[in-house]
C-alpha cells in the first residue's frame, strides 16, 4: 500500500475514533453538574483558540503575521455592523486577497 | 448577537434538520471553496484523485487533511504526516465529550452521528441553555460534509483550471468565520472569560508546540464554567 493510502486510512480511523470516543464513553451517563457546566463553556474557549491559531499560526508552529490579520479585522468590522455570516466571511477573504495583491 | 441563526435555531430544543442546513449554508460555501483548494493541493502533492476524496468523507476535518497533503507533498515522512493530523484532530476529544449526552440510540448510531461533528456544525448546534441541539448538528454536519467532499472532488479532478486559493484570501475566511461563531457564544461574563482564557492559552503555547496542541490545551479554559454553581 502506498504512503498516501496508509495516511488516508490511519488518519481517517484515528479521527473517527477520536470523534466517537466521547459519545461512546459517556453513553447514557449525565456528567455531574459542575462538569456539565464546564463542558458548556467549551465552545467559547475552543472557538477563541481557533480564531487565534487560524489567524496567526505558521505552517510549522509559531506565529506568522500576514494578510490574514487584515482579513480578520475586516471580518470583525462586518460583525460589528451586524452583517450576515456570508458577508463576514467574504469581507475577510476579499480584504486578505486585496492586501496580497497590493503588498 | 446571532445575526446568522434563525429564531427557531435559538429556541431550546426546537431546531430541525433543515434549521441546521440553513444555519450552515453560508459556511457550506466556504467549505466548498476550501474543499476545492484541498483537492488542488492534495493532487499537486501526489495524492492522486481518489484518495483526497475518500479522505474528505472519512476524516472530514480540514486542517488535518491540509497538514497531511502539505507534509507528504513536501517529502515529509508518513509518520510525521499522520502524527500532525492526529494532533490537529485531538480537539475532537473534548468536543465529543461535550456533545455526548445529546446523541441517542445504540452505540453504532452514536458513533456514526459523532462523525458529523466538525468545529462549525458543533458551534451552530450550541443552544442558549448550553446544551447541544442534535438535529442542528446533524443538518449542519451533513451539509458541510457534502460541500467539503464535493469541493475536494472538483479540486482533485478539475484543479488545473482553478487559481491558488491563498491568493483568493480563503485562509483569512476561516479566522473570521470562527470569530463570528464565537461572537454568538459570548453571552455572559463566564463565557467571555472562557474565550479570553482559550485565546490566551493558545497564544502562550503557539511558539513552543506544533500545531494542534495549543487548541487542545486551550479547551481547559472551559473549567471557568465549573466555578459557577448551576
Amino acid at each position: 500500500m502506498s504512503a498516501v493510502w496508509i495516511s488516508v486510512l490511519a488518519v481517517g480511523l484515528a479521527t473517527m475514533a477520536i470523534k466517537a470516543a466521547g459519545p461512546l464513553l459517556l453513553a447514557r451517563r449525565t456528567p455531574p453538574p459542575r462538569a456539565q457546566a464546564a463542558l458548556e463553556h467549551l465552545a467559547p474557549a475552543l472557538l477563541a483558540a481557533l480564531v487565534v491559531t487560524q489567524a496567526l499560526g505558521g505552517d510549522d508552529g509559531g506565529f506568522t503575521i500576514d494578510a490574514r490579520l487584515a482579513g480578520l479585522a475586516a471580518g470583525a468590522a462586518a460583525l460589528l455592523l451586524r452583517a450576515p455570516l456570508l458577508v463576514v466571511i467574504t469581507a475577510a477573504a476579499v480584504t486578505a486577497a486585496v492586501v496580497r495583491l497590493i503588498a | 448577537m446571532q445575526p446568522f441563526l434563525s429564531n427557531q435555531a435559538r429556541e431550546p430544543g426546537r431546531g430541525t434538520y433543515l434549521d441546521g442546513v440553513r444555519a450552515a449554508a453560508p459556511i457550506g460555501v466556504a467549505a466548498l471553496a476550501f474543499g476545492v483548494s484541498f483537492g488542488v493541493l492534495a493532487r499537486a502533492a501526489g495524492m492522486g484523485r481518489i484518495a483526497p476524496v475518500v479522505m474528505s468523507v472519512t476524516t472530514f476535518a480540514g486542517s488535518a487533511q491540509f497538514a497531511v497533503a502539505s507534509i507528504l507533498g513536501a517529502g515529509g515522512g508518513l509518520v510525521t504526516a499522520i502524527v500532525a493530523a492526529v494532533l490537529l484532530n485531538l480537539r475532537y476529544g473534548p468536543i465529543g465529550l461535550s456533545a455526548a449526552t445529546t446523541f441517542e440510540g445504540p452505540w453504532w448510531r452514536r458513533a456514526l452521528t459523532a462523525q458529523l461533528i466538525v468545529d462549525e456544525s458543533w458551534a451552530i448546534a450550541q443552544r442558549e441553555d448550553g446544551r447541544l441541539d442534535r438535529r442542528l448538528l446533524i443538518g449542519a454536519g451533513l451539509l458541510l460534509l457534502v460541500g467539503w467532499t464535493a469541493g475536494t472532488a472538483i479540486g482533485a479532478f478539475a484543479g488545473d483550471l482553478i487559481a491558488d486559493p491563498t491568493s483568493l484570501g480563503l485562509d483569512a475566511a476561516f479566522p473570521a468565520l470562527f470569530l463570528a461563531l464565537l461572537w454568538s457564544q459570548v453571552r455572559d461574563r463566564s463565557r467571555l472569560l472562557a474565550a479570553l482564557g482559550g485565546a490566551a492559552i493558545a497564544l502562550a503555547l503557539m511558539p513552543f508546540t506544533g500545531p494542534g496542541i495549543p487548541i487542545v490545551v486551550a479547551s481547559l479554559a472551559c473549567l471557568v464554567g465549573a466555578r459557577r454553581q448551576p
